[in-house]
C-alpha cells in the first residue's frame, strides 16, 4: 500500500509550522504504511558556495564529531555537526562533492541521505510517529516536505529501502505503488554513469528523473518523461530546491488528493493527512488527473501556481 | 436530532450506534460533524434514517446502505455507497474512484464529479452524475443506470452487460462491446423521471444512450427465449 505526503508553503509566514504540519500529515497515513517511514525537509538553506550532507550510521552512537574533524582536516575546512539520533547534518563551506567522495573512500558504511543546500532526509523503520519523534520533525520550520509511510512489497524492509530517495542535489522523490520494468531501466541508466545504492524500484525512478532532470529538462518535462519510460503504478511526489510535483499513472489504481489555497497546496495519498492543515476547510480539494503533470514553483514573484 | 462528533475518530462507535437502531426507532435524523476523511462512516445502514455528514468522508462511506438516506456534505474518497441496496446517497462534493460500485438498488447521486471505474460492476442501482466521470466508469455494468451531466473518460461501458448509460457531454473511446444505441420515448421519459428524483436539473432530452451491443458475453439475445 503505502502512503504519501507533501506539503508545499506558498505564505512564508507559515514556513515556522513547516514541521508540526508534515509530522501530523506523515502520522495520518500510518495505517497505511506502518513498516519504515521517511521525510525530506527544504529548510535551513546554506548560502553558496556551502552545502550540507544528511547522513546516517548503523551505529546509534556513531562519533559524528570525530568524523566531522577528520573530514575537515582532509578537505580543509571547518565542518558544522548537528546530530539527530543515528543520523548527522553536516554543514560545509565548500561544495558536496569532495566531501561525498571522501566519505565513499574512507567511511563507506555511512550513508549519505540527501545533498545539497536545502535538503535534509531523515527515514528509519518502524512506525511513523515514532520516526518523527525520533527525527524531532514537528519542530522543523522550512519552506517545503514530503513524507512516505511504507508497507514494503519489491524490497525489504530496510532503511535503504525507505522513501523518500534522492538522486542529486537539492532533489527527492516519494512514491506509492510498484514499478516493473525497472531492471532494464536500471540498467539503462547504469550505461548513463547513474550509480546505485539498492534493489528498491522507486530508487530507480528517482535516479531517471534526475537524468532527466540533469539532461536540461524542467521539473514537468521530467515527470512527463516518465510516463512513456516508466512502467507500473504509480503516484508519485517530487520535490526540488523550489519546486514539488505530483504524477499519477494512467491507470491511476493509487490515490492521492490535492488541496491548496492562497498559502500552501498540500498532498497525500488520502484526505485524513489534510484534514488538519490550516484553512482546509476553505481550500481547493480536488483528486490529480491521471497522466496530468501538477507542479508548483517558489519565487515567480508572489507566484506559486500550478501547470498542469 | 442526534449530533455525534467524530473529531475523537469514533467511527465504529457511531455505526454500532446506527446498527443497533430498531426499524421503528424515533432517532430518525443523524448529524456526523468532523467527518476529517475517515472511513467507513455510516456504512451498513439497515432502517430508513436519514444520516448527514458534514464534511468530507473517506473509504466506503455509506456502503452497502439499505433504505436509509445518507447526504455528505463534501467530497468522499474512495467507494462511496459500494454496495448499496436501497435507499438514497448524496454526495454534495466530488466522489473518488468506484462510486457505487457493485450497486444493487437504490439511488446515489453525485453533485460534483465522479472519478475514475464509477458504477463498476453495478447491478441494478441507479447513479446520477452532475458533473463528469472518470476513465472505465460503468466497466462490467451489468443492471442499472448511469446518468452522466458532463464527460466521460476513456473506455466507458467496457465489457458491459444490460445497465443503461445516459451521457450529456463528451464520451471518451468507448470500451469493449459498448455502443451508442437508440433512445426510445419510454426511455427518455424515465430518464426524466430520474433527474427530477435525484433533483438534478438537465434536459433529458439532451443525453444519448450507451449499452451493450451484446457481442461479447456469452448470452446472445436472439436465444433469450432459451433461458
Amino acid at each position: 500500500m503505502c502512503g504519501i505526503v507533501g506539503l508545499f508553503l506558498k505564505d512564508p509566514a507559515l514556513h515556522p509550522t513547516l514541521g508540526a504540519h508534515i509530522s501530523r500529515m506523515l502520522i495520518g497515513m500510518s495505517e497505511r504504511g506502518p513498516d519504515s517511514a521517511g521525510i525530506a525537509l527544504y529548510h535551513r538553506p546554506i548560502a553558496a558556495p556551502g552545502s550540507k550532507l544528511t547522513l546516517a550510521h548503523a551505529d546509534p552512537n556513531f562519533r559524528w564529531r570525530e568524523l566531522a574533524g577528520a573530514l575537515g582536516a582532509d578537505l580543509d575546512e571547518e565542518v558544522d555537526v548537528d546530530v539527530r539520533a543515528d543520523h548527522a547534518v553536516f554543514t560545509l563551506a565548500g561544495g558536496h562533492a569532495q566531501a561525498r567522495a571522501w566519505l565513499a573512500s574512507h567511511h563507506p558504511e555511512v550513508r549519505v541521505m540527501s545533498y545539497g543546500q536545502v535538503i535534509e532526509i531523515y527515514k528509519d523503520t518502524g512506525a511513523p510517529a515514532v520516526v518523527s519523534r525520533k527525527y524531532e520533525v514537528a519542530a522543523a520550520e522550512g519552506s517545503h516536505a514530503l513524507g512516505h509511510t511504507r508497507m514494503a512489497t519489491e524490497s525489504a524492509v530496510t532503511e535503504a529501502g525507505s522513501h523518500p530517495f534522492t538522486a542529486d542535489a537539492d532533489m527527492c522523490l516519494v512514491h506509492n505503488g510498484s514499478l516493473s520494468n525497472y531492471n532494464r531501466l536500471r540498467e539503462w541508466l547504469r550505461r548513463r554513469g547513474q550509480a546505485f545504492e539498492s534493489d528498491n524500484d522507486t530508487e530507480v525512478a528517482a535516479r531517471y528523473f534526475a537524468y532527466r532532470l540533469g539532461e536540461g529538462a524542467s521539473l514537468k518535462e521530467a515527470l512527463a518523461a516518465g510516463l512513456t519510460d516508466l512502467d507500473g503504478f504509480y503516484t508519485f511526489a517530487m520535490g526540488t530546491r523550489d519546486g514539488f510535483a505530483v504524477l499519477r499513472d494512467g491507470i491511476a489504481c493509487k490515490p492521492a488528493v490535492l488541496a491548496e489555497t492562497d498559502a500552501w497546496v498540500a498532498m497525500a495519498s488520502e484526505y485524513r493527512s489534510l484534514a488538519g492543515l490550516p484553512g482546509v476547510e476553505r481550500a481547493v480539494v480536488w483528486e490529480p488527473e491521471p497522466t496530468v503533470v501538477y507542479s508548483w514553483s517558489l519565487g515567480r514573484g508572489a507566484g506559486a501556481g500550478a501547470e498542469a | 436530532m442526534s449530533v455525534v462528533d467524530l473529531g475523537d475518530g469514533a467511527v465504529r462507535a457511531l455505526n454500532q450506534a446506527l446498527h443497533r437502531l430498531p426499524r421503528e426507532t424515533n432517532d430518525r435524523h443523524w448529524r456526523i460533524l468532523n467527518p476529517r476523511g475517515q472511513h467507513a462512516i455510516a456504512a451498513g445502514l439497515t432502517v430508513p434514517i436519514e444520516v448527514e455528514v458534514e464534511g468530507h468522508a473517506g473509504y466506503y462511506c455509506a456502503g452497502m446502505n439499505r433504505e436509509a438516506t445518507v447526504t455528505i456534505h463534501g467530497h468522499c474518497g474512495w467507494g462511496v455507497a459500494e454496495n448499496i441496496m436501497s435507499g438514497v446517497v448524496r454526495v454534495k462534493g466530488d466522489a473518488s474512484q468506484a462510486a457505487a460500485a457493485s450497486g444493487r438498488g437504490g439511488l446515489v447521486v453525485v453533485e460534483g464529479n465522479a472519478s475514475a471505474r464509477c458504477g463498476i460492476s453495478m447491478k441494478g442501482v441507479d447513479i446520477v452524475v452532475g458533473g463528469s466521470v472518470g476513465h472505465m466508469s460503468a466497466f462490467m455494468a451489468q443492471r442499472g443506470r448511469l446518468v452522466v451531466c458532463g464527460d466521460c473518460g476513456d473506455d466507458l461501458g467496457d465489457s458491459i452487460y444490460e445497465a443503461m448509460l445516459f451521457v450529456r457531454g463528451k464520451v471518451g473511446r468507448l470500451g469493449a462491446d459498448c455502443i451508442e444505441k437508440d433512445m426510445t420515448a419510454a426511455q427518455r421519459e424515465a430518464l426524466a423521471a430520474l433527474l427530477e428524483s435525484a433533483e438534478i436539473p438537465a434536459d433529458a432530452g439532451a443525453f444519448r444512450r450507451y449499452g451493450s451491443a451484446r457481442r461479447l458475453y456469452h448470452f446472445h439475445v436472439d436465444h433469450a427465449d432459451a433461458y
